[in-house]
Order: structure tokens, then sequence, then C-alpha cells
């Protein structure tokens, strides 16, 4: 185990908690750089889906893991985020480097008007009212027909970023590298709200309200801005989703999208971006598993070709209720144990992240 | 000495209940003043009168001589006003720095924009919260819990933290709800001393609510005795200790009690 001399606060504000640290993400980021060169073009754009799921994961996290805010209508933001961008491109003739972040800000704005009404909703009562303003949006899409062509859809039209043309089909490399830069200034921001007062006011929302009340946390406030960050991320990703999928209508981001988001936090490890990214990599690569083993299977068997439907999300369901059993702090939980155990061996105790039962809370008081 | 505190005939009912009764009493800068009673007297809820969780069906409360009930909750910590909870109300899922670190959020300068982007002046920001932090882990010698979450922390560990996170806002008047209850005898002597170091080293008035009298005793310039709402004695501990009426609502009959002494 490595331990780390402090010499100033600044060890404990920077990025990095000492130089080995930032010399493994160092390397991570120079693997992701040079994926296409690893890869072939199919998992390339297995990998451009992952990341930009992390993305929209990274989101939603803001608000559930950071802020303890449930939405069960994320997917909406990404449509918000889909719509304007493409929107703006196309009604306003706006370059994809403006329209992107636009697009972004359109879907933040959004965030901080559904958060506004919903401000004093907890638990299941907000989960319901953002599970409506996902329909809402869903039937706003196709009542809008006008500017969103309705159930018909959309097409994205290739990113164009100073004369040059990226296109997901016409060179993927380039597109991958868009989404990767998306990402890592996605992380960059999210780590910097987490080390600021923003970030602890979210937490002391998080933790106890009426405790946040008392030291000075506007809590109202605090529940809009999360929103409002939170939304305008899974914006960034569901304008990033339309450039990915080439054409969309108000079908693409439907309910089961919100909960594939939900269940994707929750098994990647709540509160942490690591977290975000083992789940996007679990929503990633299911289908092309279940597709692989369905091979496998089939080939070993000698029979043509089975079909299950409804087959990824069953799975995906199942691994969900085996981490809520048996890992409720995510895969992320699972890797920091298992590190903690060969960085403490043979020192490491079972009951080590055993969380204590917490003592009575004001609880009337909200 | 000026008035920093002043209730004037507060009353707050919950239904027909009336749980605060024309109250009116002012707490002096610079001193210690205790709110003692039996159990639903209204000391509590007299704190989250002033903390502004509940409003008063009538009367005022004036924080120096200006009305805070037009304030709102989260203003109250930004006046210079700071509590802790009776039944601890940390934040569970954080360090202590961090919860300490929450406490300054009173003094926060920086933006949205400019935190998001972690700019030199937020960082400059960051390191004076903390040492703020730090001389509060020094003054209540928590070192060694700085890196531990409150999740794994034992009662009376927690019950300092609470107590350090309310410092850590640099208060000028602090609630105190119930500080030693729950705390071992040695616990409840450095709480009395670091009462006694709060009012004098840092100059910072202290309303507390308290069952241990020694302690109130030993650290209080002057006690207010409550009994359903009602006040019944104001004065030093001794005077409000010998008084029959605070004497009545306890054991109910007359003469001097042990509970009391």
């Amino acid at each position: 185990m490595r331990t780390v001399f402090k010499t100033s606060y600044d060890a404990d504000i920077n990025l990095f908690r000492h130089r080995a640290q930032a010399g493994w993400y160092a390397l991570l980021a120079l693997l992701a750089g040079l994926l296409p060169w690893l890869v072939n073009v199919f998992w390339l754009g297995e990998a451009t889906n992952m990341l930009i799921w992390a993305i929209a994961g990274m989101g939603l996290m803001v608000l559930v893991g950071q802020t303890g805010q449930a939405s069960l209508g994320h997917a909406a933001f990404l449509a918000v985020g889909c719509y304007a961008n493409v929107l703006y491109q196309q009604k306003l003739g706006l370059p994809f480097i403006l329209s992107f972040p636009l697009g972004g800000l359109t879907a933040a704005l959004a965030g901080v008007l559904v958060a506004i009404p919903t401000a004093r909703l907890h638990g299941l009562y907000l989960a319901i009212a953002t599970l409506a303003i996902s329909i809402l949006v869903d039937d706003l899409i196709v009542l809008s027909a006008p500017l969103t062509n309705g159930v018909q859809g959309l097409y994205a039209p290739p990113i164009s970023i100073f004369g040059l043309t990226i296109d997901r089909y016409g060179n993927p490399y380039l597109f991958y590298w868009v989404v990767l830069v998306v990402a890592v200034l996605v992380v960059l921001l999210y780590r910097n709200i987490l080390r600021t007062p923003l970030g602890r006011a979210f937490a002391a929302v998080r933790d106890s309200e009426v405790s946040a009340k008392a030291m000075g946390v506007n809590v109202a406030k605090a529940k809009a801005v999360s929103f409002g960050i939170s939304a305008g991320i899974t914006g960034l990703a569901g304008a990033l989703m339309g450039h990915f999928a080439g054409i969309f209508n108000n079908e693409t981001f439907n309910l089961l999208i919100s909960i594939q988001l939900l269940l994707m936090i929750v098994i990647g490890g709540l509160g942490s971006i690591h977290g975000a990214f083992f789940g996007a990599i679990v929503v990633a690569i299911l289908p092309q598993a279940i597709a692989l083993a369905r091979d496998a299977v089939t080939g070993a068997l000698g029979v043509s070709s089975i079909a299950i439907p409804g087959l990824e999300t069953a799975i995906f369901g199942a691994i969900l209720i085996v981490f809520i059993l048996f890992e409720p702090a995510g895969i992320y939980g699972r890797w920091v144990k298992i590190r903690t155990y060969f960085e403490l061996f043979p020192f490491y105790r079972r009951d080590m992240f055993r969380r204590q039962r917490s003592y009575l809370r004001t609880e009337r008081m909200r | 000495m000026t008035a920093l505190l002043e209730l004037e005939e507060v009353t707050l009912r919950f239904g027909g209940v009336t749980a605060v009764d024309k109250v009116s009493f002012s707490v002096e800068e610079g001193e210690v003043f205790a709110l003692v009673g039996p159990n639903g007297a209204g000391k509590s809820t007299l704190f989250n009168l002033v903390s502004r969780f509940y409003d008063p069906a009538e009367g005022d409360i004036r924080f120096r001589g200006e009305s805070i009930l037009k304030r709102a909750p989260h203003e109250i910590a930004r006046l210079g006003i700071a509590r802790t909870f009776q039944n601890i109300e940390l934040f569970e899922q954080a360090t202590v720095l961090q919860n300490l670190l929450v406490g300054r959020q009173r003094h926060r300068r920086g933006n949205l924009v400019s935190e998001m982007l972690f700019t030199p002046f937020v960082r400059a920001e960051e390191r004076r919260h903390r040492e703020a932090v730090e001389k509060v882990i020094d003054f209540l010698d928590l070192q060694a819990h700085r890196e531990q979450y409150i999740a794994g922390l034992p009662y009376g560990v927690r019950k300092v933290v609470e107590l350090g996170r309310a410092l850590a806002i640099e208060p000028t008047l602090l609630l105190l709800d119930e500080p030693a209850s729950g705390l071992s005898v040695e616990e409840t002597q450095d709480v009395a001393f670091w009462i006694e170091d709060i009012k004098t080293q840092m100059g910072i008035t202290v309303l507390m609510v308290e069952h241990d009298m020694h302690l109130v005793a030993s650290v209080c310039d002057r006690v207010l005795a409550l009994a359903d709402g009602k006040m019944l004695a104001l004065g030093t501990p001794r005077e409000v200790q010998g008084h029959p009426r605070v004497i009545e609502a306890y054991i109910g009959a007359h003469g001097r009690s042990k509970v009391m002494a």
C-alpha cells in the first residue's frame, strides 16, 4: 500500500493522489487515443457507443449519485439534446462546434425547468414526476411534427468541424476521437464539481436536507443546479447519440432508455465516475456478448441460428438483481474491495466495508 | 453588553398544541445561555424557530436588532448563526473533512462557472477553506478521523464532528442542541472545556439546550427554564435550580430536589 506523504493542502485538492496514479490515467488516455489502431472498425463503433453511454451515465450520476435525486426520465434530456443539436444545425445553419454545446445548454435549461416544480418532491414521487416528463417529451416530439418531423424522425447530418467532415461510417476514427474528447472534458468537469463547494453542497442535499439548510445551502437552488448540470451532460450525450445513430425519432429515446440508464449507473456503482464507465461497458458489451454466445451455442448444437426476443432485457435485469443482492455498491464498489484486499494483504478484514446502522435521524423535518 | 438574539412573545402551535407559548428572552453578546426543561418543554422547537424551520404564529425573533422572520432557512447560517442537532445530522456518505468543509458554504465566493472550470481563484479559495477547517480539527483534536467516513464513526466522535461543522461556519452565535447527550463523563468534560474556549477564545456566543445540570452549572452564565412551552424562570444556574416553579415542573412537589442539584 502506498503511503502518500502530504506536504500541502494541494495534495488533497489536486486531481490525482500521487504521480503513479496520474501515470496510470495517462496510460489509459494514451490507450484510448490509440484505440483506432488497436481494434477493427466494428469494435471501434462499440467503443464509441460505450463512451456515449458513459457520458449519459455521468450526467445521470451527478443527479442520482451526487445529489441523491432519483430520475426515471433522463431519456427526455437525451432527446432534448439530440433534437436541439440537429435542429440548430438544420434550421439555423449553425456549425456543430456551436450547435453541440448549445444543444447541451438547451437540455440544461430543460433540466432546470423540470427542477423548479419538482424541488419539493422526494424519492419515489420525484421518480414518478420525471417519468411523466419523459412521456411528455415523447408526446411533444410527435406533436411538434413541423419542427421535429414527428414519428418519421430526423437525419443527423455529418459533423463538420472547420471544414473537416466527420461521419460515423465515413471516418469512424475521427468520430471516435470527438466522442473521446467530449468524454474526457465531461470527466474533468465532473471532477471539478466534486472538489468544490458546489459538489459538497450536492452531497449535503443528498445526505441530509435539514442539515444542509442549517449549513447555509439553498436546497432548492442546489437541486435546480444539479438537475441543470445533469440534464446538460445528458443532452451532450444525446446529441452524440443522434450523430451516432444517424437517424432518430421519438422512439429512439423511449422510457426503456431512461430505465436502462438508471440501471446502468446502479450496476456500475452509484456516486463515482468510474461507475458510469463500468456501467456503460456492461450496456455496450452485453448485446455483443449475447450474440457471440448465441453463435457459439447454435454452432455447437449444429442448429440454425435462433433468436429469443427480449433476451437482452432479461439478462440485463438478471444482472441487476444479482448486483442489488450481492454488491449494492456496484462494479466499482467490488473493484475497490478487491484493490483494498491486495493493498492491505494479509490484513484485510471481511467486515471492512460493512456499513454501520445509521442512527436515528430527524426525518420529520425535510 | 448588547442583545445578540432576541425573542419577543414567540408563540408556535401545532394544531391544538401550543408548543411554545409567548416566550421572550434575549441572549447577550459573549454569554453562554442555556435552555433547560423536561421533555416536550419546547427547547428544541425554539431552536428550530431560530433556524427558521418553523414559522412562529406570533411574536418576533431578532438577530442583531433585525427581524429574521423574513429570511429563508439557508440564510440563517449566512447571518452567522450555526447549529447542531439533537439526533446527529451529519452527511453520512462523506468524510469528516468533507463534512467540515460543507460548513464553509457560507464563505463560498466562487460562482458556478469558475468552480466547474476550477480556476486558480477557486483553488486559492479551497486552500483558504481547508486552512480554516484545519484550525477546527486542531481545536477539537479530530486529526485521527480526518479522512474517515461518518458512517463508520462511533457516536462520541460524531457528536464532536457536528460541533466542528458548526464551528467551521465561523458563527457569531452557536446553537448547541444537547451537546453532551449520550456522552461519557470524560467526553462531557471535554465539551465543557470546549464551550468555555469557544466563549473566551473565539468570542462566540452560545445558546444551548442541555439536560446535564452539572454541565449547565459549570459553563452557563444564564439559564432559562421551560415547561410545556411556557417560561418558568430566568437567571443564573443557581437561581433557576432553586426556583420553586422549576422544582415543581420536574418533580411535581415542593422542596429542593436531588434531581436538580
